[in-house]
């Protein structure tokens, strides 16, 4: 019996457009952070018993690569080399606060059942949004997945705007809102749990020259879910 | 879901003309009189909100059931001006107002107090059991010890809900974008501070509901807050339960 499976799963990857894994569907990724903005989107479906990024385990250098500083092209090489289904950079750049950015994907001929969808939050030292490999809804409809934010473990939360976006690099890369401040000095040192976890929220402080963080206590924080994604299987 | 959509079919042919009921009366002989429309079906829904926060009361909930195309609110647009009266002042009246004028509105109702922490209450709303098959759920509330944060559910689809289920599901924190959240003395209309409550300014840095990011407190730096860590909310903060009880 599970010969004659194996035969048949084999058939319908010969015959690609019969594989049960084939769905056209559009992917619309929400920010609903009032001060976050994203680096560009990763959006891949990809096979089953494959991801990017476990909870709990090590990020992989090029999960830090883009949770540091949003480089996304090595994890689009990882999943090439799954056979992914893969749409780069959604938004065309940097998705701002409250914006939303959509895209079509189409699984027809693949295996690729499972959704993940990953961007940095900036100003953040290694905070990145994961939907990690979700079962694609194959029915006909609207599914709607609220995302949290992971903190790599990667790097320590010193919430300094150094420029630190090179992996292993320090700091936080960039603040597209322009509203960090300068001469904090450091807010925490390396993670307590270096694997891929629930990011604890940045601190912020609330003086622009000095204190302990770069980014404002009342402007940077944010409470989980950050982005928002809604799933349309046609 | 098949079986409510044929269901609601045989009760709006029920509502058509005579003409309709003859056409298709041939397992009956009904060929005198024909008898009065029965009174229309209705569905009615058990809507019960709890507050799961530690020292947010909520203000009086807004529970509106509706149809595709009405929403509380989108995620980067402004806020109505009866959203904004009940995210700055809990007052939920023209929520209820702009909600019922909607011609995708089917029916809504409102809390009578507000429900402290680990209270809840339990609104009733009734629909036609014809308006089932698009029937969705919408649930408002602020959380009073804030400027302007609200919580609840935007059009839940319950279209596919029998008599005697319920669904439950857990609403998260918005910001309704219509007033700086300075937490200021003055500023917030709940009991830890009992200052302003609606005002028609908006002077959030963006006029936009999102996420609410939290607040932030005088426990955690924030010398001219009037807040505590009491206050502190984080997501979900309220559990809704819609149950159809007819």
């Amino acid at each position: 019996m599970k010969r004659l499976l194996g035969a048949m799963f084999l058939m319908a990857s010969l015959f690609g457009a019969q594989t049960a894994s084939a769905v056209d569907f559009n992917v619309r990724i929400v920010n609903l952070s009032n001060g976050i903005y994203y680096t560009p989107f990763l959006v891949a479906a990809h096979p089953a018993g494959t991801s990017i990024f476990t909870v709990g385990q090590p990020a992989s250098a090029n999960l830090q690569a883009m949770a540091e500083g949003g480089d996304i092209s090595g994890l689009v090489g990882d999943l090439n080399g799954l056979g992914a289904t893969i749409a780069e950079n959604p938004a065309g750049g940097l998705l701002g606060p409250a914006a939303e950015t959509d895209v079509d994907l189409n699984t027809d001929g693949t295996s690729n059942e499972l959704l993940t969808i990953v961007a940095m939050l900036l100003p953040t030292n290694d905070a990145f949004a994961g939907l990690n490999a979700v079962q694609i809804p194959t029915e006909p409809g609207t599914y709607v997945f609220d995302v949290p934010a992971y903190d790599a473990g990667t790097e320590a939360n010193d919430e300094l705007l150094t420029g630190g976006g090179a992996p292993g690099a320090a700091g936080m890369p960039a603040d597209p809102g322009m509203l960090t401040g300068t001469g904090g000095t450091g807010a925490a040192a390396a993670d307590a749990n270096p694997n891929v976890h629930i990011h604890r929220g940045s601190l912020g402080d609330l003086d622009p020259t000095g204190g302990t963080s770069d980014l404002d206590s009342s402007v940077h924080r944010w409470l989980n879910p950050v982005i928002r994604v809604v799933v349309t299987v046609r | 879901m098949r079986s409510i959509k044929s269901t609601r079919r045989h009760v709006a042919l029920a509502g058509l003309s005579a003409f309709a009921l003859a056409a298709c009366g041939s397992d009956n002989n009904r060929n005198t009189v024909t008898p009065p429309p029965p009174p229309p079906a209705m569905a009615s829904f058990d809507v019960t909100v709890t507050n799961l926060t530690n020292a947010q009361p909520l203000s009086p909930v807004a529970v509106i059931a509706h149809q595709d195309g009405y929403s509380v609110f989108t995620i980067g647009m402004a806020a109505t001006t009866g959203l904004e009266n009940l995210a700055e002042g809990g007052d939920n009246t023209m929520l209820i107002v702009e909600a019922d004028a909607d011609a995708n509105v089917l029916a809504s109702g409102s809390g009578a107090a507000p429900i402290g922490p680990a209270g809840s209450e339990t609104v009733t709303v009734d629909v036609l059991e014809s308006d089932l098959p698009d029937l969705r759920i919408s649930v408002s509330t602020m959380l009073v010890n804030t400027n302007d944060g609200i919580s609840g559910l935007n059009g839940v689809d319950i279209s596919g809900l029998a008599e005697g289920d319920a669904w439950t599901g857990r609403g998260i924190v918005y910001d309704a974008g219509t007033e700086a959240d300075t937490e200021a003395a003055g500023t917030i209309p709940g009991p830890a501070d009992g200052g302003e409550g609606f005002n028609a300014a908006r002077d959030d840095s963006d006029d936009r509901v999102t996420m609410h990011a939290g607040i932030v407190t005088q426990d955690d730096g924030l010398a001219t807050s009037v807040l505590t860590g009491q206050h502190k909310f984080d997501n979900p903060a309220i559990m809704v339960r819609i149950e159809r009880t007819d």
